[in-house]
């Protein structure tokens, strides 16, 4: 329960998927210009993150390991990956549309999201249980989501404030970025697993 | 023999998920009507919701399902009301082109500021803040909101401070009279017949004068002139209707403001930057 918990604090905030591992940046700058885009990404991301590490674990322990295959470990993932973001998608087009509308492009991106990949390749490494692994993945998923929502907030302010034209635009996007994980470097050392 | 292991786990993984995405897929499947697809492809797609409907998308659905008329769309205008039809096979209908109009010629040289607003560029605010920096509070403030919204870029601040639309490319889908806080900006059917009173301000006449050179200060000289009776006063405000003006031009001889003008002859930008020039000339001199 312990070791639970504290994979929760450390992926959230210590060890910040976006702040201090810099997975996912891509994401992290493209779409959080809106705060509703952001939402968006959010949910899918956490949505795919989760599952996707469910499913890799149960693959990695129970088909690759056992057949001295776990060198195959990138290549299996990205296709479990890819399948499965296939699969949310159908599904999720009959049974919700609304909520297919709401993530719109972002479900497909998520196939080519690092963070997603960094997930399911750090949870096999550190050789987590597999409710860990799932624990590690929702934490690492509401990590990256709480970072894209700050973000977003902060860039909503940005569009009306006075930005010297030097630095209008992505400029002061990655400076911003920058000073954000900087804030969060105070975290650092202060849980370990 | 460990390559053959890893040729068939991988090969076997794969065609596992490719049979399941494919089951799943035909269990799942949504049926979608090929019209909607169509008609979709022959709209303008800007998402602009001039139309009534969130987006393209669902105008083309709404038009297939005959919930709304062809010639729904707005921006358009007659080549996809045309080509919607077509695709629908349905008969052509009627459709008039409108134009968004700005109700203010308040601008730097007719209305002259209070204070100088350095604060965020937004009508809205800037509006909220002390009343607005314009000597006029219901004058446009010229910070672009309606630039802004508009899908199609085809309005911008001229140098006289106010916005300039152009009338040839304005498709009137109405999101820049939504977008204005004084509500400055109307949708009319597009001519260039007709006289308006370029004013929104319902103030009374003693104060618009005061604010503005160019203000309807509601003294009724048109309303007495018009032989069409078309001229009505609103809210300290001349009203002309369309619908029966026939363009003698009486009122814009009889308005001592200035106010009125003929459709096709609204206020432009050079000229109100050639009174301005004269103006700063005949100070210095």
């Amino acid at each position: 329960m312990e070791k639970l918990l504290s994979i929760i604090f450390i992926y959230i905030l210590v060890d910040n998927f976006v702040f201090q591992r810099f997975f996912g940046i891509c994401p992290f700058l493209g779409v959080s210009r809106k705060m509703e885009t952001a939402i968006g990404m959010s949910m899918a991301v956490v949505f795919v993150m989760t599952l996707a590490t469910l499913a890799t674990w149960l693959i990695y322990t129970f088909v690759l390991v056992p057949f001295n295959l776990s060198y195959l470990q990138i290549v299996t993932f990205i296709l479990v990956i890819a399948s499965l973001v296939q699969l949310v998608e159908i599904i999720l087009r009959k049974i919700s549309p609304t909520l297919y509308q709401g993530l719109g492009i972002f479900l497909p991106l998520i196939t080519t999201n690092c963070a997603v990949m960094a997930v399911v390749l750090l949870a096999v490494r550190q050789e987590f249980s597999l409710l860990e692994s799932v624990i590690f993945a929702l934490a690492a998923s509401l990590g990256f989501s709480m970072a894209l929502v700050i973000m977003a907030g902060i860039r909503e302010r940005q569009e009306l404030a006075k930005i010297p034209a030097a630095l209008k635009g992505s400029a002061v996007t990655l400076i911003t970025a920058g000073i954000l994980s900087l804030a969060f470097l105070g975290f650092k050392g202060m849980l370990t697993l | 023999m460990l390559i053959l292991y890893a040729i068939a786990t991988l090969g076997l993984i794969g065609l596992l998920f490719g049979l399941f995405l494919a089951i799943v897929a035909r269990v799942f499947t949504v049926e979608t009507d090929p019209r909607v697809e169509a008609v979709k492809e022959v709209l303008p797609n800007v998402n602009c919701g001039a139309c009534g409907y969130a987006g393209c998308v669902n105008f083309a659905e709404a038009v297939v399902h005959g919930e709304t008329a062809s010639n729904g769309c707005i921006p358009g205008g007659k080549d996809t009301a045309k080509a919607v039809a077509e695709v629908l096979g349905q008969e052509v209908t009627e459709h008039t082109p409108l134009v968004a109009t700005l109700f203010c010629i308040g601008d730097y040289g007719k209305t002259a500021d209070r204070f100088i607003y350095e604060g965020i560029e937004d009508c809205a605010v800037a509006g909220d803040f002390n009343g607005g920096f314009k000597a006029c509070s219901y004058g446009c403030l010229g910070l672009g909101n309606c630039v802004r919204a508009c899908p199609f870029e085809v309005i911008r601040i001229g140098l006289h401070g106010l916005p300039v639309i152009d009338r040839e490319k304005c498709s009137g889908c109405g999101l820049c009279a939504k977008a204005c806080p004084r509500l400055l900006i109307k949708i009319l059917p597009l001519s260039d017949d007709g006289h308006l009173v370029f004013c929104s301000s319902q103030d009374r006449g003693k104060t618009v004068s005061k604010a503005c050179k160019v203000g309807c200060i509601a003294c009724k000289a048109c309303v007495k002139v018009c032989p069409q009776e078309a001229i009505v006063m609103e809210d300290n405000l001349a009203v002309i209707d369309l619908a029966k003006c026939n363009d003698c031009g009486e009122c814009v001889l009889k308005c001592p403001a200035n106010t009125i003008h003929k459709r096709s002859a609204i206020p432009s930008e050079g000229a109100a930057l050639a009174a301005i020039a004269e103006e700063v000339v005949s100070e210095t001199a």
